[in-house]
């Protein structure tokens, strides 16, 4: 083999693995992502059926219900709109009622949003960061508590 | 008063940093003697001076002086003496300042077992460490002061994040640390072979130990960070891809191609270029790691800063320092001379193919992590990457990686014979048929992906030991030769095979436990059983305990297995009382290599409790194999060749024999 034909192999090689990872990169980008969302943006509408989103909001006071074996229903608001949620499982140790809280899943075409996975911040001064910022978006942001 | 030694100790150290960034590389762009050996002594100072520095920041965490803002922000009187210690590290200022302290032991290892390198190279090392240590100390100055004094003193501190208060956390951070700067050594000898505009198989050869020594403690930082969100954050998960985490892990992924890359060099005296380029884009991800892990853009457990001023200037560093190594880079690299030619077709080859999924794969991370910064940067939306999408980029290049590597060690130096190599691995193939062919066999046909994935990680097992097996060449010389010639080889071999069958390990453990574990989440109530696996739970219902700094409600569960009682486990819902926080204590019982993972969530008025319940088959396999791998890096650090105060021939032949 040449050295040319040696370089060119390597660029081959090279090439070929970087298309794949590209090609992988951006399609899982367009499929794999989810979305940020606020109640107020929920209500408005226009999600497709099934796609999984994050809903971030405060968890209304009052709204949690615990129900058998790790049910739990609550509600999510911006203050403004607000959503149920239901979730079977743990909570984090964080999650409480007035407390900020960003739940992953899928709205049910009855409106109910169905959570897989719940998140509260670690720390108890904190909020989620998309929380707040979708807070501050509807003016009802307070500062750090 | 300590607290002011320890101020002043910090703020003289910055002033030597100076110094050392700019007469050792003078010097060596002199020959000026004298001015190069200023170098190793002011090295050995700055370290003095922030080890003094540090000692006083524990010191006043040790007498809990709440005159200090940080102690007063990070502890409290009743915290077990233990975590008074590892809180200095347990936030954003005294985390930094051990950041800086271990930079600052490296330059001074450097100083002290580098006598050999040529003693340009040494002081321009030891310079370019000065860039790095003076950025990271005035950082620490002027944004993230640990001795800034409050006064008037309160009479208790605010306790540290709970979460935090673990025996993981002590260890975690410094191992980690260790490993993010210590590829801070292998960028500075970059740099200066850019400067000097020359770069050798030598240059490899005392390179190579110091990126040994990083990845090995990166290697276990990352494991016990994983060991310990895995048992703390009580959610049963070993990895998240959380950007945090893949802040960490994109180093080691860069860091693994650069410990291959350097053998090329080392034996060949290829791949120069890129290896330079690769020890630059390594320290480069462990500041970009530093920078998502401190500077708050980050929502997470490690994020402490949330003063914008401290993002900025970190971000400052990260503009500089890679903007500017790889201007350098730019300029200088086309100096370098490229040698070594080979085939496709040879070790070299294998070790492009590593490197190149290596780093293909740490930027298909750097991707996912940073993409959501940028968009909602762009256009203020806000979206999350998950492992859905890491799964399916970062997985598919774990692949051909995973099936080749059993390939690499085998081929020749130049040209490599694909076929003989293949001959020999037929051993190894065919325990990898049988592996999967009985996971197919004993799991059904259904779960044919599992029984391919435990087939991958038995293949670079068999794979590694057939190759160690090979070199002593049993068949040809017999069995007495042929283990005289088994631990006869250099330490280095063996340091790769195990390197490599540690990967192996990882993955029949990642496998088996996404395969294979059950999980059950219920609501129990006292004297009641669950059955998980093999193994039935009795509950006997919760008790309440006391602790130095929180109040645990524990629940208790015996563990049966076929009628008789085998363990028992605790876990807990931990109120730490200083910050009304609550925490979860995961009870976990080991059996043989799997694990019982059973964490308490609400508890109801009757007695009862939400618990979540998991059997995980072979998951200490995921920590064991990285224990294996870190083995490996012990083992090929202790290799004569690469041990770092090794003498050359030269001067091992200059003294006389007695």
């Amino acid at each position: 083999m040449t050295r040319k034909q040696r370089r060119l192999t390597m660029i081959a090689a090279a090439g070929s693995v970087l298309a794949v990872a590209v090609g992988l990169i951006l399609f899982a980008l367009n499929d794999r992502i989810v979305f940020f969302q606020s109640p107020s943006d929920i209500v408005a509408g226009g999600l497709p059926d099934g796609q999984r989103i994050r809903l971030g909001g405060l968890v209304a006071e009052g709204s949690v219900q615990r129900g058998e074996n790790a049910q739990v229903r609550f509600s999510v608001t911006d203050t403004v709109e607000t959503v149920d949620v239901v979730y079977v499982g743990l909570l984090p140790d964080l999650f409480r009622e007035g407390q900020g809280v960003v739940t992953e899943g899928v709205l049910t075409p009855d409106g109910i949003f169905r959570a897989d996975n719940v998140l509260a911040k670690h720390d108890e001064n904190y909020m989620p960061k998309e929380v707040a910022d979708a807070l501050k978006g509807k003016g009802v942001w307070q500062g750090e508590q | 008063m300590i607290v002011e030694v320890g101020h002043f100790a910090l703020i003289l150290a910055f002033v030597l940093s100076l110094v050392q960034s700019v007469v050792p590389i003078w010097g060596a762009l002199r020959h000026d003697q004298r001015m190069m050996a200023v170098a190793p002594p002011v090295s050995a100072m700055m370290f003095l001076l922030v080890g003094i520095s540090f000692a006083a920041l524990m010191m006043a965490y040790v007498t809990s002086d709440f005159s200090v803002l940080n102690v007063v922000q990070n502890s409290h009187s009743a915290k077990p003496d233990l975590f008074k210690i590892t809180g200095v590290w347990g936030n954003h200022e005294g985390s930094l300042l051990l950041w800086v302290l271990i930079l600052v032991l490296f330059g001074a290892l450097v100083a002290a077992f580098g006598r050999n390198i040529p003693p340009e190279l040494r002081a321009t090392t030891l310079g370019v460490q000065g860039w790095v240590t003076a950025a990271f100390l005035l950082f620490t100055l002027v944004t993230s002061n640990p001795f800034i004094r409050v006064s008037p003193p309160p009479l208790e501190g605010q306790d540290l994040n709970p979460i935090l208060q673990d025996i993981g956390l002590a260890i975690h951070p410094p191992l980690l640390y260790v490993g993010y700067v210590g590829f801070s050594i292998t960028f500075s000898f970059a740099i200066a072979a850019l400067i000097l505009g020359r770069v050798d198989a030598a240059w490899a050869r005392w390179v190579r130990p110091w990126t040994l020594l990083a990845w090995l403690f990166l290697t276990l930082g990352i494991a016990m960070g994983s060991y310990w969100a895995y048992y703390e954050l009580g959610w049963g998960g070993y990895w998240f891809w959380d950007p945090v985490e893949n802040a960490s892990f994109m180093p080691w992924l860069a860091g693994t191609a650069l410990l291959h890359s350097a053998i090329v060099m080392e034996k060949r005296g290829a791949l120069k270029v890129w290896t330079v380029l690769l020890a630059i884009l390594t320290f480069s991800l462990s500041l970009l790691g530093t920078f998502l892990v401190r500077s708050g853009v980050l929502t997470s457990v490690h994020a402490f800063a949330t003063d914008p001023a401290r993002g900025t200037f970190i971000l400052g560093i990260l503009v500089v320092f890679i903007g500017g190594s790889l201007a350098l880079y730019a300029w200088r690299a086309p100096l370098l001379k490229q040698g070594g030619l080979f085939a496709p077709v040879s070790r070299e080859g294998a070790l492009v193919l590593n490197n190149l999924l290596l780093t293909v794969a740490a930027a298909a991370v750097f991707v996912g992590t940073l993409y959501p910064l940028a968009l909602e940067a762009v256009t203020g939306e806000k979206i999350s990457v998950g492992p859905p999408f890491f799964n399916l980029t970062f997985g598919p290049l774990m692949i051909p990686l995973l099936l080749a590597m059993p390939f690499g060690p085998l081929l020749a130096w130049k040209r490599g014979d694909i076929y003989a190599v293949s001959q020999r691995l037929y051993g190894a193939f065919g325990l990898t048929l049988l592996a999967t062919l009985m996971v197919v066999w004993f799991q059904g046909p259904q779960q044919i992906l599992a029984a391919l994935g435990i087939g991958a990680g038995v293949w670079v097992i068999a794979g590694a030991v057939a190759e160690i097996l090979s070199r002593a060449r049993f068949a040809d010389v017999g069995m007495s030769t042929g283990f005289r010639r088994l631990f006869g080889l250099p330490s280095s071999a063996w340091g790769a095979a195990f390197g490599h069958i540690g990967m192996g390990v990882v993955m029949l453990g990642i496998v088996a436990t996404e395969a294979f574990q059950e999980e059950k989440v219920l609501t129990i109530r006292p004297n009641e059983t669950v059955t998980i696996g093999d193994y039935e739970l009795a509950f006997g219902g919760l008790v309440r305990r006391t602790g130095p700094n929180y109040i645990d409600d524990v629940g208790h569960f015996d563990i049966f297995k076929g009628g008789v009682k085998v363990a028992e486990a605790d876990p807990a819902k931990r109120l730490y009382t200083a910050r009304r926080m609550p925490t979860t204590e995961a009870g976990i019982v080991t059996f043989g290599l799997s694990q019982v993972y059973v964490s308490i969530g609400e508890v109801h008025a009757d007695g009862g409790a939400d618990i979540r319940l998991y059997h995980k088959p072979f998951v200490t396999l995921i920590w064991l194999g990285c224990l294996v791998m870190g083995f490996g890096a012990v083992l090929s650090l202790f290799d004569r060749r690469l041990r770092v105060g090794a003498p050359r021939p030269a001067r091992m032949r200059a003294v006389p024999a007695e």
